[in-house]
């Protein structure tokens, strides 16, 4: 086993990608950096936190990009955001086999504001535009900074979302519902309750991502070759998107009212909810696969 | 923000080999790009650090680096979030190796 969660964004692309085979867009050398941060006289990096690139995943071109979690939290300023718009379309124009995303992002860059916002909308749409061109997008979420607020709901843009379950999926994260509510309503040093949450089980458990792995990048790069190669059809259809607005629907009526997710995983069918956190990736895969609220129940 | 400037003249081992990057500006951190660039056989070193006063601090460090090594034709830039000089010296270290393969 080799930790997926433990690396750099530049130290995954070649765990993930085939060995040697990945070209990057804008590397380091260019030096394109944000000129906000610099305005702002906060250090900056060369590669504004994202590896953009081509590689091969056996054999077939499958562009990428690749987040860092360790620089400002992963956040999506304005030229983090145009090299993830800019590798989604060039992907497009060179007819990619699939797209796949290491994302590790806190969501939009504060610092940039409005810019990072915008940034942010035009990866979505450009996520959206890969599979309206019939080319598979996954995203991949096993950093210790987890996914959340805009690169949350880019994540959902995907047609697979692969966790692990120390990575962590959501919209507000911990400490943002913390502050906006109270400690009350959201204790964001309570992690057992954090991973709870906004942990990979639960997502895995509510349908929110679709594949789950032990934290390992053997399995993470097993789980995105069996991802991309399952797409059936990439694009966006109304029957696909029916079939989702039925299940969401399912998914709120069955666990109205209740706030602890030990309590929806016990209303999902499954007996014993507090043994979930201590399970094993396989065992809990064995575990779960009745009870899952994304599933046709 | 503080921007400082070295140059080691008349190094001896010149570097081959794409840009590398290694590390990550994160807090305590920081990252070293390499490049094999034109410079008379000198080692030009470029840091912006958000920890500003320490001039005297990074002046010793790459004095060190630049006499473990002696690179020609290399040039290094330095993005800095408050690394300590054992940081520091590591990550040079790794980032020439990434580019050699070698020890000092």
């Amino acid at each position: 086993m080799s930790s997926y969660l433990e690396l750099t964004a530049r130290q995954r692309i070649p765990a993930i990608f085939d060995a040697g085979s990945f070209e990057e867009f804008l590397p380091p050398s260019e030096r394109v950096a944000s000129p906000h941060l610099a305005q702002l006289d906060a250090p900056v990096s060369f590669d504004d936190g994202v590896v953009v690139g081509r590689g091969l995943m056996d054999g077939k071109v499958v562009f990428g990009a690749a987040q860092e979690g360790g620089f400002m939290g992963g956040a999506v300023g304005e030229v983090h955001g145009a090299k993830l718009v800019g590798m989604l379309r060039r992907a497009i124009d060179e007819r990619a086999h699939a797209v796949l995303l290491l994302l590790e992002s806190g969501g939009v860059r504060l610092h940039e504001a409005n810019a990072g916002l915008i940034a942010v909308s035009e990866v979505m749409r450009a996520m959206l535009d890969v599979r309206a061109a019939g080319i598979p997008v996954v995203a991949v979420v096993g950093g210790s900074n987890g996914c959340f607020g805009g690169m949350g709901i880019s994540a959902r843009c995907a047609n697979v979302v692969i966790m692990s379950e120390e990575g962590r999926l959501a919209m507000s994260g911990p400490e943002v519902i913390e502050t906006a509510n109270g400690v009350e309503e959201f204790d964001s040093r309570d992690r057992a309750l954090v991973w709870r949450t906004t942990g990979g089980k639960h997502r895995y458990l509510l349908g929110d991502c679709q594949m789950l792995v032990a934290d390992d990048t053997a399995a993470f790069r097993a789980a995105a070759l069996e991802a991309i190669a399952g797409v059936e059809n990439a694009r966006l259809t109304l029957a696909g998107l029916l079939a989702e607005q039925a299940m969401l629907a399912r998914r709120l009526s069955d666990t109205q009212g209740l706030v602890e997710p030990m309590d929806v995983w016990h209303q999902l069918g499954i007996a014993d909810p507090a043994s979930v956190p201590m399970l094993e990736a396989d065992a809990f895969l064995q575990l779960a696969a009745p009870y899952r609220a994304g599933e046709q129940r | 923000m503080e921007t400082l400037h070295y140059r080691f003249e008349q190094g001896t081992r010149p570097l081959a080999g794409m840009p590398q990057l290694v590390g990550v500006v994160g807090s305590g951190n920081l990252e070293v790009l390499i490049e094999a660039a034109p410079l008379q056989g000198a080692c030009e070193i470029e840091v912006r650090t958000a920890a500003v006063g320490f001039g005297a601090t990074w002046q010793a460090v790459m004095a060190d680096f630049h006499a473990r090594w002696r690179l020609a034709d290399a040039r290094i830039s330095i993005n800095d979030m408050g690394a300590t000089p054992a940081v520091v010296s590591l990550r040079l270290d790794q980032a020439v190796e990434s580019l050699t393969g070698g020890a000092p």
